[in-house]
């Protein structure tokens, strides 16, 4: 009995040495352990051995099936990785069949990320025209003609009272033309100057903010762009409010924000100052109020205006105003 | 505007650093753009003592000095100055040193001597003028030391930037106001008081010599004049030529230099005639009427139009109001009587007139923007004083003030609480009081409130708005006076409570981004380009002489000829995107921009503005890889990617038709199609045929297309309500069907009329072409496709013969149709 066992055990390993395939493995399975396979066979035979025989003759049948199972177990993982590697494998390190990668251009990148942070703060997106009436570009803003005020900015005609816009104020007295407060817009858009140098394009982009409501103040206005520079940049980044003069707003307000580059230590970027100036802002003078029908009694409200390359430049480090318009392909592809 | 701290201290003890001026200034509104030292140019200049001075050996009239500066040895410099002499302690330009008017101090050989700097008059140092010679120095003065500082000279210029509602700060003493005002406690304002001297019986009377009458009071509402007599006109003295040149005026002579110095001083601006060349004795100030041409003191002659004001003798115009005087009246070394006129203009008038004649002077940008209506005589005084001083001359009893319109001051009712509720403050009113007063105002409490004003406040103020802010006429202009004097980054930063509800953004805006994200998403760059391009644009698109996109948009004040005319279509902006990049050997392109074009309607009204898409593909298929064979992108790419557009934004069913090369002469013919929805133009794709590719000087093939965004936001169907199709239970079926066919047969109709069974046969579920094959063995002009049909049951899996008797009917259907064989 004994022999039998070692019999099976030395047959069973000489088998196993000759397996090259699943096929061949499955058959010595089924040949050693299967329903009637030899080991099977020999352990339910047992019964019949002399009884002194019979815990040793278990044991070691059980021990054989341990071994020839976990045999089993390694051939069928050595037979696995041949199979794989029948392919020859690849080189991990070559490059993968590429697409082009697409990409927005830094101006609507930005432009997104300004609308959904006012979006998140209850604005609603507005749009108007490129090409304006002197009257919504200047007069409704309480610019009259021949006022000196419009040397601040270089316009462009294309008819008498026919301009490119010069800023996205425009939108301010459409709105609120067509609607009573409260109103809550933001809106982006192109905007046209006659000036071109290394730091003015003849045409770049802006987001007005108005928000118009009973008792909206110039600390709601302080709140409200705080809120957005945080958003927009960080919450570090500290602001600073300067009197100024646009004819659409009184009181006015120039914001600087802390220099992002140098964080205030004041570098190139801010001319030394600590502080980059990013917006205009102020609270809406109630001659537009006058012009548009509102009780100036009763509403007041803050506009703001901010310049979208300035911004643009700062966030993604870009040095040169000109590379926007440029549309060089290793600039565009960076974003 | 430029001001020197020196000057500024003429009128006020506020005490500050150049820097805490310059940050507190620009915290009150007055944008300080620079400050500099203003003997910063004296830096290199030492004090120097004559240690030797000998004969120059070829030069009569030379001097070879030995100079001591401080330093271990002495310094050879050859003098030409006559007053050159020992032990003389004079200024020294080091070598290095620049001296005004760019002149360099080198070391050089002057007639083979050595000169290692240069002993310097005042002249040469922009300091005192009045004696010839090199400049002679208190002998005290230690060489080596810093000429500034020996003299104790010490001054900033501060230049700043202001905005154009502050006329009043066109001035030293306006400027001088605002740092009284934030000082803390306020600094004392001290103004200038003239008075004018008693009258002399031995001087004649100006009234007997000139008579002024306002003939357009609308236009003027105030002239006052002045006159002198013995005037010796020549160069002013030092200290007045300093403070010209320090706020970068040039001195001219005494005269005209005091016109200047009492402008910059009080904001008001003066002229000054020779009296001699005033025709009648008469003053007339009038508009142009039927005088023409003027020739103004800078020698140059302008149009006029009738409606200008001039300032007129008896006879002809003698200065344009305002903006600039007239050669024929100019003050002149000859000059020996003078006229001087201060008034009151008004300023739209001057504006209007300056803007077309294209004179901007430092008088006209003063009445411009408002001159202090209640200055203008004391301004006078003043100038007639200093100038009888610096000309020695005799002033002529009285003065002319003609004064048709008075000044109405302005009073202001303000509430204090409705102040406040706009700033977001809770300023005390006696400290609102303070403010104001500290600029001018003056404040009473009010009897009682106003019953007009619906809000709550009960206490009212009367403020009375000073004569020269000419830009506070409401309640709200004084808020901003109160804010910025109380300080803008003390008003507490606060957040608006807003209602939970706004609109989201129109489809308009939904369906532009997403469109933007899809493009990104299939490998294309958003490029961004400028509105306008040039006016050849069209004929380089090779446009018909009657294609409405030429009907553009001219500015008629373009930056130059390659910007003026607004853009009627997207794709030139794309061509010369691509001719750069290409330039940069970036062969491959996938380009696409959005934005507006532009088209002319009738004349002076806006155009119509559309908005386009539009994009570009040129060069490889794919990246240049080592598993990818190289192949050139062509016209099925570019229309791969219009539809998927298409399909990702649910326009579905786009027909695409052959484009018509009179409407499209910029496509290769027979490689452009146009695309129409419902009926409705979308636009068109094809490929750039070679006369524009020659235009745009491109040298490879590129593939484009451009549609009408606003065509497609109507039929943009994101985020409407719709359904969404059940899942199919069942499996499919698929037979395929190859047609040889000519090859001028469409495949698309092919496709479509396969698609139209879908009508008549609902287990019809999909068509599409897997194969097309033009060559051998097929015979010239046929083609085979291979089209494979997919039909399918929502109800239970179909049997093979239900589905090869139906395909059997559309097959020979089709193959009837287009007179098809079938494959051998």
């Amino acid at each position: 009995m004994e022999n039998n066992i070692q019999a099976i055990e030395r047959s069973a390993f000489k088998d196993i040495e000759a397996v090259d395939s699943f096929e061949k493995l499955e058959l010595l399975e089924i040949r050693y352990l299967g329903r009637k396979g030899l080991l099977t066979a020999f352990l339910r035979n047992i019964a019949q051995l002399p009884v002194e025989e019979r815990p040793d003759a278990g044991k070691n049948a059980n021990l054989l099936k341990n071994r020839l199972e976990k045999a089993f177990r390694e051939l069928s993982k050595k037979l696995k990785s041949s199979r794989d590697l029948k392919g020859g494998g690849v080189d991990v390190t070559l490059p993968g069949r590429t697409f082009f990668r697409g990409s927005l251009h830094p101006v609507t990148k930005i432009s997104r990320e300004i609308s959904d942070i006012f979006s998140r703060l209850g604005f609603e997106i507005a749009e108007g025209p490129e090409v304006e009436t002197d009257y919504y570009n200047f007069e409704a803003l309480n610019i009259p003609k021949y006022h000196p005020a419009r040397d601040m900015q270089d316009t462009f005609y294309v008819a008498e009272n026919i301009v490119l816009r010069t800023h996205t104020s425009p939108t301010q007295p459409r709105v609120m033309e067509k609607r009573k407060p409260p109103v809550r817009i933001v809106a982006p858009g192109k905007v046209y100057r006659c000036d071109s140098d290394l730091t003015h394009t003849p045409m770049f982009h802006q987001v007005e903010g108005l928000m118009v409501d009973r008792r909206v103040s110039f600390g709601d206005l302080k709140g409200t762009l705080t809120t957005f520079v945080h958003q927009l940049f960080d919450e570090e980044i500290s602001l600073r409010f300067r009197p100024s003069f646009f004819p659409f707003t009184e009181p006015s307000a120039e914001v600087d924000i802390q220099c992002v580059m140098c964080r205030g230590k004041g570098c190139r970027v801010c001319s030394k100052t600590g502080w980059l100036e990013v917006l205009g802002s102020g609270m809406v003078h109630p001659a537009v109020f006058e012009n548009v029908g509102y009780d100036t009694q009763i509403y007041s409200g803050f506009a703001f205006g901010m310049g979208i390359e300035r911004l643009a430049m700062l966030k993604y480090g870009i040095d040169d105003l000109r590379k926007f318009f440029e549309n060089d392909m290793r600039f565009l592809g960076q974003f | 505007m430029k001001v020197t701290i020196s000057w500024l201290k003429d009128f006020t003890s506020a005490d500050y650093t150049p820097a805490e001026m310059a940050e507190r200034l620009t915290m009150a509104g007055l944008e300080v753009d620079s400050v500099s030292d203003r003997y910063a140019y004296l830096d290199n200049i030492l004090v120097a003592r004559v240690v030797q001075v000998e004969q120059h050996p070829d030069a009569d009239k030379l001097s070879c000095c030995k100079v001591d500066v401080g330093g271990d040895k002495l310094l050879s410099i050859v003098c030409g100055a006559p007053n050159v002499r020992e032990g003389l302690v004079v200024p020294c330009a080091m070598i290095g040193s620049a001296l005004p008017g760019e002149i360099l101090i080198k070391k050089s050989k002057l007639r083979g001597q050595i000169s290692e700097g240069m002993l310097c008059s005042g002249a040469e140092l922009n300091l005192d003028v009045s004696h010839s010679g090199i400049m002679e120095l208190d002998p005290s003065f230690v060489p080596g030391t810093p000429l500034a500082e020996a003299l104790g000279f010490s001054d900033h210029v501060l230049e700043v930037d202001l905005t154009p509602n502050r006329p009043d700060c066109l001035s030293v003493i306006g400027i001088a106001r605002e740092v009284a005002a934030f000082s803390n406690p306020p600094a004392k304002l001290e103004l200038p008081v003239s008075v004018m001297p008693e009258d002399n019986p031995s001087v004649a009377s100006i009234h007997d010599n000139i008579a002024v009458d306002i003939l357009d009071s609308d236009l003027c509402s105030r002239y006052t004049a002045g006159m002198l007599v013995d005037v010796k006109v020549g160069p002013s003295p030092f200290w007045l030529q300093d403070r010209l040149v320090a706020v970068g005026m040039t001195p001219i002579n005494n005269i005209v230099d005091v016109t200047n110095y009492v402008m910059m001083e009080t904001g008001q601006p003066l002229h000054a005639f020779d009296y001699d060349n005033i025709a009648g004795g008469r003053i007339e100030v009038r508009r142009a009427g039927a005088d023409t041409t003027f020739k103004t003191l800078d020698g140059k002659d302008h149009a006029l139009e009738p409606d200008m004001l001039m300032i007129c003798d008896g006879q002809r115009p003698v200065g344009i109001a305002g903006v600039m005087g007239g050669e024929n009246s100019e003050i002149l070394p000859g000059t020996t009587r003078v006229l001087v006129e201060s008034a009151c203009f008004n300023p739209v008038s001057i504006r209007r007139t300056a803007k077309r004649s294209g004179i901007n002077t430092d008088a006209s940008h003063r009445f411009e923007r408002g001159v202090d209506p209640e200055a203008t005589m004391n301004v006078l005084k003043r100038a007639m004083l200093l100038m009888a001083e610096v000309s020695k001359a005799t002033i002529l009893n009285g003065l002319v003030d003609e004064h048709p319109v008075k000044h109405e001051p302005v009073k202001i009712d303000l509430a204090p609480c409705a102040l406040n509720q706009r700033l977001g403050t809770d300023i005390g009113t006696g400290d609102m009081v303070t403010l104001l007063e500290a600029v001018g105002f003056q404040v009473n409490s009010s009897d009682s409130a106003k019953a007009l004003d619906k809000s709550d406040c009960e206490e009212h103020l009367t403020v009375k708005v000073p004569s020269f802010r000419v830009d506070v006429s409401r309640p709200e202009d004084l808020s901003e006076e109160v804010a910025r004097l109380w300080g803008y980054n003390r008003i507490e930063t606060r957040f608006p409570d807003v209602p939970v509800r706004a609109k989201g953004p129109s489809l308009k805006i939904v369906m532009r981004e997403e469109i933007r994200d899809i493009m990104t998403g299939m490998g294309f760059s958003e490029a961004l380009n400028y509105s306008f391009n040039s006016a050849s644009a069209c004929d380089f698109m090779s446009l018909d002489a009657d294609d409405k996109r030429r009907s553009v948009e001219t500015i008629l004040n373009p930056i130059s000829e390659e910007l003026s005319v607004m853009r009627t279509t997207l794709l030139p902006c794309l061509f010369d995107n691509m001719r750069r990049n290409n330039s940069q050997q970036i062969d491959t392109l996938k380009l696409f921009e959005v934005g507006k074009t532009f088209l002319a309607t009738s004349k002076g009204s806006q155009p119509l503005e559309n908005e386009m898409l539009a994009a570009l593909w040129t060069g490889e298929r794919t990246g240049i890889s080592w598993h990818t064979k190289r192949s050139q992108c062509d016209f099925y790419d570019i229309k791969g990617v219009v539809e998927s557009l298409f399909r990702a934004v649910g326009i579905n069913g786009v027909s695409f038709e052959v484009a018509d090369s009179a409407a499209y002469p910029y496509y290769r013919r027979g490689y452009a199609a146009t695309m129409h929805y419902k009926g409705k133009l979308l636009g068109s794709i094809g490929e750039v045929n070679d006369d524009v590719l020659k235009n745009f000087s491109l040298r490879q093939a590129a593939f484009v297309f451009e549609l009408d965004l606003d065509m497609m936001l109507s039929f943009y169907s994101h985020n409407t309500m719709g359904t969404t199709d059940p899942l199919p239970k069942f499996p499919s079926l698929s037979r395929d069907l190859t047609l040889i066919l000519d090859t001028s047969v469409e495949s698309g109709s092919v496709l479509a009329d396969i698609e139209a069974f879908k009508q008549e046969q609902p287990l019809l579920e999909d068509v599409f072409i897997f194969d097309l094959y033009e060559g051998a063995p097929l015979a010239k002009g046929k083609k085979s496709l291979s089209l494979r049909v997919v039909y399918r049951s929502m109800e239970k899996t179909l049997k093979e013969k239900m589905v090869k008797n139906i395909h059997g009917d559309i097959s020979r259907r089709i193959i009837e149709k287009y007179a098809a064989e079938l494959p051998s």
